[in-house]
């Protein structure tokens, strides 16, 4: 039977879902955020401080937030139910701040500039999820990949130069995709097994070379990470520039990942035939595809990407590898899949939101607001939780992922 | 193009698919290729389109001694396979799918859809198949989806098209509809192999028939030289009774009554919408209707195994709209499920196990703990005996079974006690000839008993054989009630389509 137009019962449910989170977000900000009657200093630029009178934001911000809200419940804004979503979200976010910042000043732009450099890993993880998934197969390895890739990353990078350290984790990272394809499409065995296998084997063996060798041999362990280029022209936008201009060359490494994921995906002869064996291998099957080589090949693509996106943490960011470094980013990439639709654009917005959390938490650390450290430590993952069992709702993962392609 | 296929020899562990099978088909002519479930005929086309390789024996085109390694050969080679279950990705456009593994493409091995548009549109056309190039897949109904996988096949120059039983999900106008498609494609000179089990279709379309018993063709014959019995029995091996022999009905009392039953699937849809209707003691009430229009889901609800979200369901007075499925059984309800396999059969476990899973509780074969499994297997052997089933040991594996043995005992099973309603579900799917026969003769003796028998079928032709009375279902509504033995196949098909027949007033 064809779908009808009506809204499933699903959709209602989310449809209810955001009105009821508008709300709550409005009543929220309402009873905490207009407590303190201090102004924070938001820095856009190096000239320019914008001072906030937090009681007056969050009262203004409430009565809208309750008002998007009952309009939603009782009328829907339809398809820009997201957008209405999305703004809210960041218009709580920045009263939050506001409040906890109250009578002192911070960097703004600076936090954004933050969120979109740690974002690379889990945006890079997420498009090799993507790149697995779409293709039929479930990589739950992506941690494992992460990790390796930062380890080998690390230690190529310091013997001989980082960009050979680049090298080695995609390598690495490479091979982890290669040990995935051969268990879950060669021998078929249960895919979510073999990620965890994967993941567990890469803690392992990082961790244990790491306390032996790494240890007592700080030399192989130690490079002088990427330094931040800036993009003529695009980084003089005020705000927008700073935050996604003036980064060091992962962060563009990334942009061009998603762009060309995006490109590959949905505009080649690849991404077509991709996208069918994950939706309907065997109709690919009985039109000549060779299923289970693309399987591999996306794998192993997915596999470099991964391994770029481990290199981060050595050539990227802090220059060394320590135990368990990327401390469940792949996870976060996970839901970042998920949470961005299986698409690469979504996926990178989807590890914008996840580091943005992350971003506002070390701020917090510092302006020391009396909220519990732990509390501030869940954040990225607590949002993480709350997105993908709110908001996703059923989105639409491939039709065989996680099933063996058995040729007759 | 001249295909033949000569001495096909293709065995599995413990199973001789095809012996021997020689067969060819010429550009301009239509082959049936008739046969019963499990004749050998999916494995034959399975090897003319390189999926199996064949142990011994060899494919030739023009004369010319071929080998297929894989599904890209053989299209190489000019062949087309429409699949019965449609190759088709739903999330993507018709042009998509129509394209994939030939893609057109533009600089940087980018896409070019445009002229996959193109290509979509000019076969269409050439054909008059009346395609959207950018519908989606999941958004067409199986009718549209079947011309998809034609122009596939076109797109591909094949010079030989296989139809792997096209006319099974197909309403009685999309198949004379579907028949055109064929001729159009013959005068085009492409030679057409058509596989169905279903004689009238074979005689009406096809120049040759060959019919396929056991992996290895028992005869080939032509419409002019044959008639529907004549074929039956060459699939059979023995003489058929094709017409289901009954008086007219008694009907006495209502039994099971339905009123305003809406049920909802997990997504929210309505998926049975405000359904009345009533079956008597000693009457067959057909439900007819497409696959996928409610009526799997409103069998569920009457058995119990799916909740109503409103209206009522009574047998014989008593209100069973929330009773379990055994109270249901306990009062007299049987069920002959649709899926024997999954819902019918536990098939890991014996023939006598399956045969008393209904009542293996009851004191007659518990005492207490434990089970009395002499009695059981006494039991079994019986009805084993009664009803036809083909076996040496009841204690055999049900997966041992064929499909037309595996029905019966589920019929056995049900149909073995006091009833005083019969619920069948696509009662003789994937059965063969001979089994359905049989199977038709136990319904109409238990209506014949006084049972109120419920038959739900998408097979038209079953439904209009058995049934006193026919409800056609679509999109969850029962939109008409017509008597068999008034109304043609033809206006229930409308019926069936969501239109009306002529004439009838709205």
């Amino acid at each position: 039977m064809s779908a009808t137009v009506m809204l499933s019962a699903e959709q209602r449910k989310q449809s209810r879902n955001t009105g009821v989170t508008l709300i709550i977000l409005g009543v929220i900000s309402a009873v905490f955020f207009t407590q303190d009657g201090g102004s924070a200093g938001f820095g856009l630029t190096e000239g320019f401080t914008l001072n906030l009178s937090s009681q007056r934001f969050a009262q203004v911000l409430a009565v809208a937030l309750v008002g998007a809200g009952a309009f939603q419940l009782y009328r829907g804004f339809g398809r820009l139910m997201n957008v209405f979503l999305a703004t809210g979200t960041a218009l709580f976010v920045i009263s939050f701040l506001a409040w906890s910042a109250s009578g002192e000043s911070f960097n703004f732009t600076g936090m954004l500039q933050d969120t979109v450099a740690r974002s690379v890993p889990i945006t890079l993880g997420a498009v090799a999820g993507i790149l697995c998934e779409r293709s039929g197969v479930i990589n739950i390895a992506i941690e494992g990949q992460l990790l390796f890739a930062a380890f080998t990353g690390s230690i190529v990078g310091s013997i001989l130069n980082p960009w050979f350290g680049i090298v080695g984790a995609v390598a690495s990272g490479v091979a982890l995709g290669g040990l995935l394809g051969v268990l879950a499409i060669k021998y078929q065995v249960d895919q979510v097994i073999v990620g965890f296998a994967i993941n567990f084997l890469s803690l392992g063996v990082t961790s244990f070379v790491g306390q032996r060798v790494l240890v007592t041999k700080p030399e192989y362990n130690y490079l002088t990470p990427f330094r931040p280029i800036d993009v003529p022209l695009l980084s003089d936008i005020p705000v927008i520039g700073p935050s996604m201009f003036e980064q060091n060359l992962f962060v563009y490494f990334s942009y061009v990942v998603v762009a060309a994921t995006t490109w590959w995906m949905y505009r080649t002869r690849w991404g077509l035939r991709t996208r069918a064996i994950g939706e309907y291998p065997k109709a690919a099957g009985s039109l000549g595809v060779d299923v289970l080589k693309l399987r591999y090949r996306n794998l192993l693509i997915g596999g470099a990407v991964a391994g770029l996106g481990g290199a981060w943490w050595p050539v990227g960011a802090v220059g060394r590898f320590d135990e368990n470094i990327t401390g469940g980013r792949g996870f976060i990439a996970l839901a970042a899949v998920i949470f961005g639709r299986w698409h690469p654009v979504g996926a990178f917005i989807a590890a914008l939101v996840f580091t943005l959390a992350e971003a506002v938490r070390l701020k917090l650390g510092n302006l020391d607001t009396g909220i519990p450290s732990e509390f501030l430590l869940s954040a990225p993952y607590f949002v993480t939780l709350v997105v993908v069992a709110g908001f996703v709702g059923r989105s639409r993962a491939p039709k065989s992922v996680g099933q063996p392609y058995t040729e007759q | 193009m001249r295909l033949d296929l000569v001495d096909i020899t293709k065995s599995f562990p413990g199973v001789l698919a095809n012996d021997r099978v020689s067969l060819n088909v010429s550009s301009g002519e239509v082959l049936a290729l008739i046969g019963e479930n499990g004749a050998g005929k999916s494995t034959l086309m399975n090897v003319l389109y390189g999926m199996y390789r064949p142990d011994s024996g060899e494919i030739r085109i023009d004369g010319q001694p071929t080998t297929f390694q894989s599904a890209a050969d053989a299209i190489a080679a000019g062949i087309g396979m429409v699949h019965q279950h449609f190759m088709l990705v739903p999330v993507f456009s018709v042009a998509e799918n129509v394209v994939l593994g030939v893609e057109p493409t533009g600089a940087l091995g980018s896409l070019d859809i445009a002229k996959a548009r193109q290509m979509v549109k000019e076969v269409s056309d050439k054909y008059h198949l009346d395609l959207d190039p950018d519908a989606l897949i999941e958004n067409l109904p199986v009718g549209i989806q079947q011309r998809v996988e034609i122009v596939k096949v076109l797109l591909r120059d094949a010079k030989v098209v296989v139809f792997d039983e096209p006319t099974a999900v197909l309403t009685p106008s999309e198949i004379l509809e579907f028949f055109e498609i064929v001729k159009s494609l013959v005068d085009a000179g492409k030679g057409v192999v058509f596989i169905t089990h279903k004689l009238k279709e074979a005689l009406h379309i096809a120049d040759r028939i060959a019919v396929l018993r056991r992996g290895t063709v028992v005869g080939e014959t032509t419409p002019t030289q044959a008639d529907e019995n004549k074929i039956a029995e060459m699939m059979v091996g023995r003489p058929v009774q094709l017409v289901v022999s009954k008086n007219s009905a008694q009907p006495g009392e209502e039994v099971l009554s339905v009123s305003d039953l809406t049920v909802l699937d997990p997504d929210g849809r309505t998926v049975v919408d405000d359904i009345s209707f009533a079956v008597r003691r000693g009457e067959i009430v057909g439900i007819a209707g497409v696959q996928g229009n409610g009526q799997t889901e409103l069998v569920e609800t009457l058995t119990g195994l799916r909740a109503a979200n409103n209206g009522s369901v009574r047998l014989g007075g008593d209100d069973i709209t929330v009773a379990s499925p055994r109270l249901r059984h306990e009062m007299g309800m049987a069920h002959i499920p649709e899926d024997r396999q999954r819902q019918g059969l536990v098939v890991g476990m014996s023939i006598a196990q399956n045969l008393v899973l209904t009542r293996y509780h009851s004191p007659e074969f518990s005492n207490g703990v434990s089970m009395d499994w002499g009695k059981v297997h006494d039991v079994s052997e019986e009805l084993v005996k009664n009803y036809d089933v083909r076996t040496n040991d009841v204690d055999n594996l049900a997966s041992t079974l064929s499909g037309g043995n595996q029905q019966k005992v589920i019929v056995a099973r049900e149909l073995s006690r006091d009833l005083r309603l019969a619920v069948a579900s696509q009662p003789t799917r994937g059965v063969d000839v001979g089994s359905i026969e049989y199977i038709h003769s136990q319904i109409v003796k238990e209506r014949d008993a006084g049972t109120a028998v419920l038959i739900v079928s998408t097979e038209l032709d079953e439904v209009m054989a058995l049934s006193d009375r026919i409800l056609v279902m679509y999109r969850g509504k029962i939109v008409a009630e017509v008597d068999p033995k008034k109304t043609s196949a033809m206006d229930i098909g409308l019926y069936m389509a969501g239109s009306k027949p002529q004439g009838v007033a709205s």
